[in-house]
Parts: structure tokens; C-alpha cells; sequence
């Protein structure tokens, strides 16, 4: 057969882990995944290996993350794994063990944010961010191109990658008006050092197959070209399938697959996707055959029937238009700072964040400095309703002098009386600094 | 008194025991063309002047339905898969008179598209219109409900001799496996039923009463009789043997341990685990099909004491051929075994040829006789030791799917190496060192193979899937679907399922002394439609693992 790839599996469905008995992030989500993956006998093909998910350290945690009061009282095991799993992921990638890989883990992570006061959209930590900011650690720094496909926004991934110009983050996901966590418009486009960077395009609900191929073909793909990062990594949520009991797309299988065969990424995660018995164990197969490079082109779901999941006109003019619109965008995205920074030092944002797995609200004001060289160093100071009130100083990948002197001036000379905050916390990537005070 | 007899490829032993001690023992050439003969003619030896009456049970390890599957003397097979939507039908065929027909069960169990009769049909007319007097019937996800198979053997019965059932296989989920396996059990059934018909004929004309039990891959035995609608089950028996042997002949309690058998040509390893013997987590693989046959998990390398050793572009290369025996022994090249003569490390055959024969390395290699005998030696045994890590490694990596698995994790941690074969005291120690291990050599090595045999426990398996919600209960490897109440709890499934396996273990044969229970996947899932609770998804999986029959002190027996 040609076009065979060597496909790493991290196949880690905690069997023995909910956020409740009923709760969509429950015990048996893979469990017919697993049936289904264990019956086509997929892990006799040569070319498929399956590798056991590391552990992933609180190191890891603390080099993306600024956990509040600290990383072990956010997570729990499950969330190290699942992390770990990734990192394991990622790792037999570049170590050139296999061609891709696909982490087929549990709990997921694309809603948590830089910051994390509890658990937001069933995620605590972001668990592509840990493995990305993993590897650059290990291998050197790579360009790298997130594409995330779950239904939902991808905010948390969004948030952390903000500010940064050597990660691409492109998300499609059902329009934010009529889903959680309601963001992800064409309008959130980066931070002013890394303008077009982030993505994002918002789909109609009933949107299907020919809606997202349309905006992979049309617009992610040739963004990607023109990025040229040296990885692909798909948060590959699967809850566009249109059998989802929380949301309102209709992807099948076949669609995934082909989704996965045409953006052909190194490292394929898991997010969400909560239609356990109609959707993921078909989903995951045609995936994991698409890595794989062999044929998925039998596969597809009991209830199959791909007249009555078919799109509207109207859908397909709406989501040409917007893809059109937001390529547009990104061909000018060097024309917009001057404009946007007003020629500020810095550029300041405020919001409020709502953590609705745990009913946590946070207050958060982020600064950023304005800088042509790096992503520039960032000061946060967030406050939550657990009471805890918190200040972090960022100091980016590789970032240029004046940032890192800056930063390193700001985290020396805040008061924490005086600001009122119980913890300051100094990240620095580069140098792999973590401060608590 | 138990008999026990393991037709080898080169000589078929028997082991009359009493009391567990051994009465007799028996060695005589296998005949390659008769197999039966052989067994024939070594029952009839070691019973010769034996009180029949005093047989409580003969235990056979054969080699035959392995050697048809090698050989390629297997019967033409037809083969009915009701393939459903997953892999393309293509990568699903196990030869050119494969025919796939409509039918699919779901993940659950639950028709999504019926079987077609009248298709049926005509593919079985076809098939049997090319002479194909066998026939085998799978269906994806059968083990969840064999409906499907069920009916296809109803229309396609009465037109072939035999038609194997993909469930009746297994109770593991594997779609190609389940294929590959049903090809092969359809592929020996005739030619096991005739062995089975001669040995049971034949021990009636003896006299014999006691009951008459097979080795399987997995260690285990079944009676003769029920064995004739599985005989898949007894391929790769052989490996087996030895481990169970090995198990018979030394304790191997209280640590974990490697089991070794090195030969002329290779050297076979196993693992044990507190005692008990690794199985392959799915399946045997024999002749490049991966079935689902349980087997127990070795390695077999081409390295053993007659490989033949030479000197490639000055590196120094062993096996992993085999070509004649050792030059002190009349063989043709040099080989570990002339090496560990030369090292004074054993004393069979003809030194000076042995010197001879490393001399000649020595030369290539510009060093000196003794030099050259270290070099072989060493590196025999560091590929054999390197074997094994890589197997412990291999194991230990094995991917778990519970944060719990996870955390406990128990690694596999070998503290003994038994060892057993030709060349086994010249490398013990040596072996010992390198894997940091005790070593054993057991007493009676030779008659090793047929000495497990004769002891091993009738093995049996059940697999249960409930659904509360459905109120339905699956046993897969019985192929039965009954009804339970919808308030049953994951307890009350445990004993059904402990009552099933116990109902199987005795039909195939064992005793009730023998029936030592594990259950070794035990998991309970909430089904929620909705963001309620409706019932239960419980899956179940028990054993009667490999060992030794009660009433036999473990190792020692014999001194």
C-alpha cells in the first residue's frame, strides 16, 4: 500500500475517572472507542504502535501554566497522564520513532487557560501547551501550528498562545453565539506582537463535511503553507459529529478523516467529543486509519445517512464568505499594528473569566509590552472568587533583552501588600525560571 | 498413575508418573509420516505389563495439527464474513475463497443490518460447487452477539461437513484475528477428528478408561473429545510443554522467574510472574496469522548451542542457522558448543575437533584459541540475555488503561532463571550473571516436556458483557445470550459468571479440585441517556489460569 505512515497510538481512556457519574467527561467515553479500535484490530497493523502515556511533571505544568495556589491542588492524576500522554505523543515524533501520532487521552485541556483557578469546559490544564512547551524545551524552539477542531472554541489554547508569533492558532468551531464558551470570532485575531496568529473561524450550526473541507482547503491549509512550521499538531475535539448530544453540527466520521488525511499533522490530541456510543468509536477509527495512511474509505457510523446531515445552500454561501473574510484578514494581518498600538508602551486587556466546571469567576488584567523583537514580557493580575488574588510576571520564548530586563524590574519591585495579592509568580521560559513568592 | 507424552519433532517422550514420582520414562524416534504411530507405539512400550485400571488420566502434547498448519497441508477452506463498515473487506482476507455477505452488529451487540439468506446461500452453493467441504462464519462483533453466525450455519449446515463459528473461538474482541482463527480451525478440523477418532479407538481396544486430555497453546489441557470441534486449540502446543515442564520439575513460586529452553537450533524463552506463566495478550501468531488462540507468551531465538558461528568482514557472527551439529560432534562448522568444550566448561565429544573448529575463528580473528572460545561463548550468551531484556522491557511497556494500572503499575522483575536443554549448565552461570538472576537447572530435564503434560490443569475462560438498562447478558465463548433482571448488580454478575466458568472448566474436562478461579478483568460502567444514570454496562472476564492439578507439590516431586 503506499502512502504508509508509521502512526504512534497513545490509546489512555482512564477507565476510572469522572468529573461526575453523569457528567458528559465520565468513566466509559472510550469505552466503545475502545471496543470498536480493539475489534478492527488495529493494533496489529505494522505500522501502528501503541505506546503507554508518560507522567507528565509539575515542571511541565509550571513552564505553561501559573497555577493558583499551586499546580497539585488544580489537577489529579488523570490530568498528569493525560498530559503525559501527549508529551509521549510528541516525543515519538521527534525522536523519529514514527511519522505522527495520535493521543487518544483523557481528561482534555483546550478550555484551560495561562492561568488556572480551577477547571473551565472539563479541562484543568492545557495539555497541548504543556507538550508543545515540553518539546521546545527538549528539541530547541519550533515554529508550530495548532489546528484545533473541536466544536468549541478553543479559548484556553487561544489565551496562552496570544501573545505568541511562532505559534500559529487557527480554530474552527461552532459559531459563539449559540455555544460555549461564546468566543472565537474572526475579530480575535492575537495580541498587537503577534497579530494573525490566532484564528479564528466560526461556523454555522448544521455546518457538515463540505463546510469544514471548504475552510481546511481554503484557508487553513494555505495559511498554513505560508507559516511553514516545522510541526502540525491537531486538537482533534470530536464533537462536530453530527450525533453530539451537546452541540449542533453535523460532521461524520468519513468527514474526520478526510479532515485528518488533508491537514496530515504530527500529532493529533483529543479533545472533546461526548457521543460515546454513535460517534467516537467510528470518528477515532477513521482517524486512526487516515494517520495511518490506510484505507478508511468503509468506514462509517451505524445510523449513517449522509442525505439527511447534508448542509443548507444558504451554509455553504455563509461559510465561504467567512472564510473568505478571515483569509483577507490574514493577508494584511502586518498592516494592523500601528494602528491598534496607537503608539502605547504597552497594550492592556480585561475580562472576566468563567470557570463553569467548577463555579469558579476570575477577574483578570493582562499587560502586555509593545515589542517588534519578541512577544514581549507580560504582567497579569488576576483575582478570584475562591478569594485567592494572584500576580505573574511572563517573561516569553525567546524573548529579546529589554523584554527580559523589564520583566525581570516589574516582578522585583511589586509589593504584594500593597497590590493586595496572596501569591507573585516569575515564568521564564528561556532560562525554564519558575518563582513563587 | 498418569501418562504423559509429547510427540517432539525429533523424538516423542512418555513419562509414566506415581504419586507424581516417576514409574517410567520412554524415549522412541517420532515417525514424521505416522504421528498417531508414534503415540501408538510409545503408549503401548511404557503401558507394557502396567495395570490399566491404575490410569487416572493420559495427557497428549502433538505436534499434528501444527505441522499441517507449517506444512501448508491444511484443507481448502470456504470462508462467509459478515464484514460490516470499519476496515475495507480487502484487508480482511484470509484467502481467495473469502466471500463478504451483509449483516452487522454494533458495538453492543445490537443489529444494525440484518444477514441476507438468499446471498448466503448462493455464496455457500458457489463455494461448495468448487469442492470446498469446509467452511468457516464470521461476523464483526459476534462475540457481542452471534446471532449473525448463528443463522449463517443454519442455511450453510446441511452442504459442508463442518462449518466453524468465529464466537466459538474466542471471547476477545478482534475482527481479523477471529477471521484468521475460524480459517485455520475449519482449515485441521478433518484431520484432527481423525486423530482423535484413532486415539480414542485405540484406547478403548487397550482398555484404557480414564479420561484422555490434549495440550493446549496456553499450558492448559481439554478432554480429547471436546477438543474435536476446536482443534485450534491445540496448535503450538509445544512451547508449552516445556514451560509447563519446567513449572512441573522446579518451584517457580515466590519470585518472578524466566523459563529458558536452549536447544541445538534455538533458544525459547518465557516469563513467569509469581509462578504463572505470561500469555500473548491477544493470541499465537503461527505462519504469519495472527489468531486468537491463547497462547503462552515466548520468544525464540536462533541462537542455541549447534549455531553455526563465523567470522563476517572480522565480526564475529552465531546463528541463527543451524547447519549440523557441533564439529566435535562430527558437524561441518564451528559452534558455541565446540566454544564451551574448548573452555572446559562441558565434556561431550571430541575435543581436538572442537579446538580444531575455533582455531580456525582464532585465525580470522588474529587472536588466540582460548581468546576466540571466550569471544563465542560471550557473545552467545549476551544474545541470549539481551533476548530476555528485551522481552522484560517489552512487558513492562505494556500500555494499561486505569490511572490505578497506571500508579500500581507492577513491573515484572525477574529473580530466577530455569533453565533447561543441551548446552543449559555450560552457560547457567554465566547467564545468571548477566541477568542477575538465581540460576536453576532442574533434575529430569529430558523428560521435561512430557512431565508437564502430564500435570497441567484443563484451562477455560468466560467472558460476560451485561446491560441492565437492555437486561441482556452475553458469554461469549458459550454463545449464549440470556436475560437478566434489570436491578442486577455487578456482584450478582460475578457469580453467574463464576458459575459459567465453572460449568465450561468441568465440560472441558477438569476436575472440581482444579478449578482455582481468577478474575482477570472485572469493570462497571455507568450507561447515562440524557444526563441520567439508566443502568449499568458490567464486563467481566474469568479464568482458570495455567498450572499445575491440585495434589501435586510444586517442584521437588522428584528428589
Amino acid at each position: 500500500m503506499k502512502g504508509l505512515k508509521k502512526t504512534g497510538l497513545i490509546f489512555f481512556p482512564a477507565f476510572d475517572w469522572a468529573i461526575s457519574p453523569t457528567h458528559p467527561e465520565r468513566e466509559e467515553r472510550l469505552l466503545y472507542t475502545q471496543d470498536q479500535v480493539f475489534e478492527e484490530g488495529l493494533l496489529d497493523f505494522e505500522n501502528i504502535v501503541e505506546y503507554k502515556p508518560g507522567l507528565a511533571e509539575i515542571e511541565d505544568l509550571n513552564r505553561i501554566h501559573i497555577c493558583v495556589p499551586d499546580a497539585k491542588s488544580v489537577i489529579t492524576e488523570s490530568h498528569l497522564i493525560s498530559a503525559g500522554g501527549a508529551i509521549t505523543a510528541a516525543e515519538k515524533v521527534l525522536s523519529g520513532e514514527v511519522d505522527n501520532a495520535f493521543a487518544l487521552v483523557r481528561p482534555p485541556g483546550h478550555h484551560a487557560m495561562r492561568v488556572v483557578h480551577g477547571a473551565r469546559g472539563f479541562c484543568n490544564i492545557n495539555i497541548e501547551a504543556v507538550m508543545i512547551e515540553h518539546f521546545r524545551r527538549k528539541y530547541g524552539h519550533k515554529r508550530v501550528a495548532i489546528i484545533d477542531t473541536d466544536c468549541h472554541h478553543g479559548d484556553g489554547t487561544q489565551d496562552i498562545y496570544w501573545h505568541d508569533p511562532d505559534t500559529l492558532y487557527i480554530s474552527i468551531h461552532q459559531d459563539g453565539r449559540t455555544l460555549y464558551p461564546g468566543s472565537g470570532f474572526p475579530d480575535e485575531f492575537g495580541g498587537p506582537n503577534a497579530l494573525g496568529t490566532t484564528i479564528n473561524v466560526p461556523l454555522p450550526p448544521e455546518t457538515s463535511d463540505e463546510g469544514f473541507l471548504h475552510v481546511l482547503e481554503e484557508l487553513i491549509l494555505p495559511v498554513i503553507a505560508e507559516f511553514k512550521p516545522d510541526l502540525v499538531i491537531n486538537s482533534a475535539g470530536q464533537d462536530n459529529h453530527y450525533t453530539d448530544p451537546i452541540t449542533n453540527m453535523r460532521f461524520s466520521a468519513q468527514g474526520y478523516a478526510r479532515l485528518n488525511e488533508l491537514l496530515n499533522p504530527h500529532i493529533a490530541v483529543l479533545e472533546g467529543g461526548y457521543s460515546i456510543e454513535g460517534a467516537l468509536p467510528y470518528v477515532n477509527v477513521g482517524i486512526i486509519l487516515a494517520m495511518a495512511g490506510l484505507d478508511y474509505s468503509h468506514v462509517r457510523e451505524p445510523d449513517y445517512n449522509p442525505g439527511s446531515i447534508r448542509q443548507s445552500g444558504e451554509i455553504t454561501k455563509y461559510i465561504r464568505e467567512t472564510t473568505k473574510d478571515v483569509l483577507g484578514l490574514w493577508k494584511k494581518r502586518d498592516s494592523f499594528k500601528a494602528g491598534i498600538v496607537k503608539g502605547a508602551k504597552y497594550a492592556r486587556r480585561n475580562r472576566n473569566i468563567y470557570y463553569d466546571t467548577d463555579g469558579i469567576r476570575e477577574q483578570q488584567e493582562e499587560t502586555v509590552r509593545i515589542c517588534d523583537d519578541c512577544g514581549g514580557f507580560i504582567a497579569i493580575d488576576s483575582m478570584a472568587s475562591t478569594g485567592n488574588r494572584i500576580f505573574a510576571v511572563i517573561i516569553p520564548s525567546r524573548s529579546c533583552d529589554l523584554c527580559r530586563l523589564e520583566g525581570e524590574r516589574t516582578f522585583g519591585s511589586v509589593n504584594k501588600a500593597k497590590l493586595g495579592a496572596h501569591y507573585l509568580f516569575f515564568q521564564d521560559r528561556d532560562r525554564d525560571i519558575y518563582l513563587v513568592k | 498413575m498418569i501418562l504423559g507424552i509429547d510427540v517432539g519433532g525429533t523424538h516423542t517422550d512418555a513419562v509414566l508418573l506415581d504419586h507424581f514420582q516417576v514409574k517410567k520414562k520412554t524415549k522412541v524416534p517420532t515417525n514424521q509420516l505416522h504421528l498417531v504411530l508414534s503415540l501408538i507405539g510409545v503408549m503401548d512400550e511404557i503401558l507394557r505389563g502396567e495395570d490399566l485400571a491404575a490410569i487416572e488420566r493420559v495427557v497428549f502434547s502433538t505436534t499434528i495439527c501444527t505441522n499441517a498448519i507449517v506444512q501448508g497441508k491444511t484443507d481448502r477452506v470456504g470462508m462467509i464474513v459478515a464484514s460490516g463498515p470499519g476496515l475495507a473487506p480487502e484487508a480482511l482476507r484470509v484467502n481467495e475463497d473469502t466471500r463478504f455477505v451483509a449483516g452487522y452488529m454494533s458495538n453492543r451487540g445490537i443489529e444494525v443490518a440484518p444477514v441476507k439468506k438468499g446471498e448466503i446461500a448462493a455464496a455457500a452453493s458457489e463455494l461448495k460447487g468448487a469442492g470446498i467441504g469446509h467452511l468457516g462464519v464470521v461476523g464483526k462483533f459476534s462475540t457481542r452477539n452471534p446471532a449473525h453466525e448463528n443463522e449463517i450455519g443454519e442455511v450453510v449446515r446441511s452442504d459442508f461437513r463442518h462449518v466453524s463459528l468465529g464466537h466459538r473461538m474466542s471471547g476477545n474482541l478482534n475482527f481479523r484475528r477471529r477471521i484468521a482463527t475460524t480459517y485455520l480451525n475449519a482449515s485441521i478440523f478433518d484431520l484432527h477428528s481423525r486423530f482423535v477418532g484413532e486415539i480414542v479407538d485405540f484406547t478403548a481396544r487397550t482398555g484404557i478408561e480414564a479420561p484422555i486430555y490434549i495440550l493446549k497453546a496456553d499450558g492448559g489441557t481439554i478432554e480429547i473429545r471436546q477438543s474435536a470441534d476446536q482443534p485450534v486449540q491445540t496448535i503450538l502446543s509445544g512451547p508449552a510443554a516445556s514451560i509447563m515442564g519446567i513449572l512441573s520439575l522446579a518451584d517457580c513460586s515466590g519470585s518472578d522467574a524466566i523459563a529458558m529452553d536452549m536447544g541445538g537450533t534455538t533458544t525459547d524463552i518465557a516469563l513467569l510472574a509469581d509462578g504463572v506463566p505470561l500469555l500473548e495478550p491477544l493470541g499465537v501468531t503461527i505462519e504469519g496469522h495472527r489468531t486468537l488462540i491463547r497462547g503462552l507468551k515466548t520468544k525464540s531465538i536462533g541462537l542455541g548451542g549447534d549455531s553455526r558461528v563465523r567470522v563476517d568482514k572480522g565480526e564475529l557472527c552465531i546463528g541463527p542457522r543451524r547447519e549440523g551439529p557441533a564439529a566435535a560432534l562430527g558437524g561441518p562448522w564451528p559452534t558455541p558448543t565446540d566454544a564451551m568444550i574448548v573452555l572446559g566448561l562441558t565434556e561431550i565429544g571430541d575435543r581436538t575437533k572442537a579446538e580444531e573448529a575455533v582455531a580456525e575463528i582464532a585465525g580470522k580473528m588474529n587472536t588466540s584459541v582460548p581468546e576466540a572460545a571466550r569471544l563465542i561463548f560471550e557473545r552467545t550468551c549476551q544474545g541470549v540475555a539481551s533476548a530476555v531484556k528485551t522481552m522484560i522491557e517489552e512487558i513492562n511497556n505494556k500500555p494499561v488503561y486505569t490511572i490505578h494500572e497506571f500508579l500500581q503499575g507492577k513491573k515484572l522483575a525477574p529473580a530466577r532463571l530455569f533453565i533447561v536443554g543441551g548446552p543449559a549448565a555450560a552457560v547457567a552461570p554465566r547467564l545468571g550473571e548477566m541477568l542477575g538472576c538465581q540460576v536453576v537447572i532442574p533434575q529430569d530435564a529430558e523428560v521435561a516436556n512430557a512431565f508437564g503434560a502430564a500435570l497441567a490443569r484443563t484451562t477455560a475462560e468466560v467472558t460476560l458483557l451485561a446491560e441492565t438498562e437492555r437486561g441482556s447478558l452475553t458469554i461469549a465463548e458459550e454463545g449464549l445470550q440470556m436475560k437478566i433482571p434489570a436491578h442486577f448488580t455487578r456482584k450478582e454478575i460475578l457469580q453467574i459468571g463464576m458459575e459459567k466458568l465453572r460449568e465450561r472448566a468441568r465440560k472441558l474436562g477438569a476436575r472440581d479440585a482444579d478449578i482455582e478461579i481468577e478474575i482477570v478483568e472485572d469493570q462497571e460502567f455507568n450507561m447515562v441517556r440524557g444526563f441520567y444514570a439508566t443502568g449499568k454496562n458490567i464486563r467481566l472476564k474469568a479464568q482458570v489460569k495455567p498450572g499445575l492439578i491440585a495434589g501435586f507439590g510444586k517442584g521437588g516431586a522428584l528428589s
